[in-house]
């Protein structure tokens, strides 16, 4: 464990436009990926990519949140944070999965569910509660992967996962620093003492109990740590898939049953 | 904001923050804390809330003794916890029990708003939880009052998942055939409204209550707009098809009650 990395420092790598975004490890990783869009209700939303394809072999159904590479697909992607319209396109792919049989991968980065009149207007926080209800009682297993900046609910309306997975540079907030830094001291400057305070690293989460696994980065290429990821999400399924639907049901809700402190 | 300036849960006096006239508490309690000079609705703590809504006596606590910690050592939030409980004369942010309203036996929970702004960390997360999955063993409906400024950022990663897990308490309660009754009053945002309170069967809300995501200030910053009219408020959210009933406070115990019966009627 790298402890002398300084929480921010994680901020700051998992937000850096050098990292890959949720789409790249889709598409390295799933073969003969076909993406589908929209959510049948609205619109599509560039922020999640999301279709079928095959894992070693066996099809699933993946979901990613994706940023953009260049400026203009940016803007169109608003900067990979997801509308109501992006969340409900991943629920009715996860439904699709449901009837399907197939399991669900989720590829998690944001800063958070995109912000906007637009976005109240058509009821960001009932889509976030939607996914949140369904995904607790998705009859398929459901692997989520932080691959970046996990941004608070924002990020957890594709995290209700049997297993959740970070990558060790991948945070994973309640709130942004900035946002907690000005919020209790009035001051976004202070950032770096809210990453710390906030407790919001991979390594953090994984004593926490809120995550199953960290996967490292030290001295890896991208391939080789998306390679790494998938050889533990492929193992990972494996043993999903040998579960009763009951057993797999009661051990997701059971899971998160036990967080807290109190 | 609340809109009288009281710092108590029963001062004996409050002046209303939006015309400014004086008013005695036991008069307000009586008009249901809505201001007799302009009309202005009140926040009420919980216990307020619970006098309006349950049947005398009726109130079975559960859970009341639990205490929030301080899992990540978070600064001053021990502070914030010790001060909250007396601003609030409660040792969470929520009050969970079942009662009866109108003579129809329910579960419920009420969130307090004197409370660090309702924010959900552990405990409300985890009293919450338990009272729908009591409401699942038992066949009872959920009557829930809802008001929160979002997750409590204090409790970290703990806080955020309390949005998962009480969606899954919700859920197995919705899957076992019972009625979840959320009314949202003011203000309902952040997590609350990514969770539970945007997942009732019926949704109510009381006139003019602040209900949204994201909140007002932080889109007006993001975007660099100016926010409409009416924004985020309860008439907003019926508008946009979010929200079934506005109520106005006086009734709301009324329609509740009706819509018991009508759930609790087995063919």
């Amino acid at each position: 464990m790298s402890d002398k990395i300084k929480p921010y420092e994680r901020v700051q790598a998992a937000r850096s436009n050098a990292r890959p975004s949720g789409g790249y490890y889709l598409k390295r990783m799933i073969d003969n990926f076909v993406e589908l869009h929209g959510d049948r209700r609205y619109g599509e939303d560039g922020a999640i990519v999301g279709g079928v394809g095959f894992l070693n072999g066996r099809p699933v159904t993946a979901i990613a949140m994706e940023r953009g590479a260049t400026i203009e697909e940016r803007m169109q992607r608003h900067f990979g944070c997801p509308t109501p319209e992006g969340y409900r396109k991943a629920l009715r792919l996860m439904k699709q999965a449901e009837k399907f049989k197939r399991p669900v991968i989720c590829f998690i980065g944001c800063s958070g569910a995109y912000c906007g009149v637009d976005a109240e207007e058509r009821g960001q926080g009932e889509a976030i509660a939607e996914n949140l209800f369904e995904m607790m009682g998705l009859k398929v297993p459901v692997i989520s992967v932080v691959v970046g900046e996990g941004g608070s609910g924002g990020a957890l309306a594709l995290g209700v996962g049997d297993t959740v997975v970070m990558l060790e540079n991948a945070v994973y907030s309640v709130i942004s620093p900035e946002g907690c830094a000005s919020i209790l001291w009035k001051d976004s400057a202070k950032a770096a003492d809210a990453a710390e305070a906030l407790k919001l690293t991979a390594y953090d989460l994984n004593k926490f109990g809120a995550i199953e696994k960290v996967i490292e980065e030290k001295g890896k290429t991208s391939e080789e740590i998306c390679d790494d990821l998938k050889e533990f999400i492929v193992k990972e399924l494996d043993a999903k898939r040998k579960k009763s639907t009951k057993d797999l049901l009661d051990e997701r809700y059971n899971k998160f049953r036990k967080m807290g402190v109190y | 904001m609340s809109i009288f300036n009281n710092k108590t849960n029963s001062p004996d006096k409050c002046t209303c923050k939006k015309c400014g006239v004086e008013v005695e508490s036991s008069v307000l309690s009586q008009s249901a804390y809505i201001c007799p000079e302009c009309g202005t609705y009140m926040r009420m703590g919980a216990l307020q809330r619970l006098e309006l809504i349950a049947d005398n006596k009726s109130f079975k606590e559960m859970d009341k003794s639990m205490k929030s910690k301080n899992p990540l050592n978070f600064p001053d939030y021990n502070d914030k916890i010790e001060k909250a409980m007396t601003a609030s004369g409660l040792n969470e942010g929520v009050i969970c029990g079942t009662a009866k309203v109108d003579g129809n036996p329910c579960a419920i929970f009420i969130m307090d708003s004197n409370f660090m702004m309702g924010s959900m960390g552990s405990v409300v997360g985890e009293k919450i939880t338990r009272l729908f999955e009591k409401a699942t063993e038992k066949n009872l409906p959920v009557v829930g009052f809802c008001t929160s400024g979002g997750a409590r950022m204090q409790e970290g990663i703990y806080s955020l998942m309390q949005m998962a897990k009480v969606s899954g308490a919700v859920k197995r309660h919705s899957d076992s055939g019972n009625l979840y009754i959320a009314v949202l009053t003011d203000p309902t945002t952040g997590g609350v409204t990514a969770s539970f309170a945007m997942l009732g069967d019926i949704i109510m809300a009381e006139p003019k209550a602040l209900i949204g995501f994201a909140g007002a200030r932080v889109i007006e910053q993001t975007t660099g707009k100016k926010l409409p009219d009416g924004f985020q408020r309860a008439e907003f959210m019926l508008e946009h098809g979010f929200i079934d009933i506005i109520e106005e406070r006086p009734r709301l115990k009324y329609t509740i009650s009706k819509l018991l019966k009508m759930h609790s009627h087995v063919e």
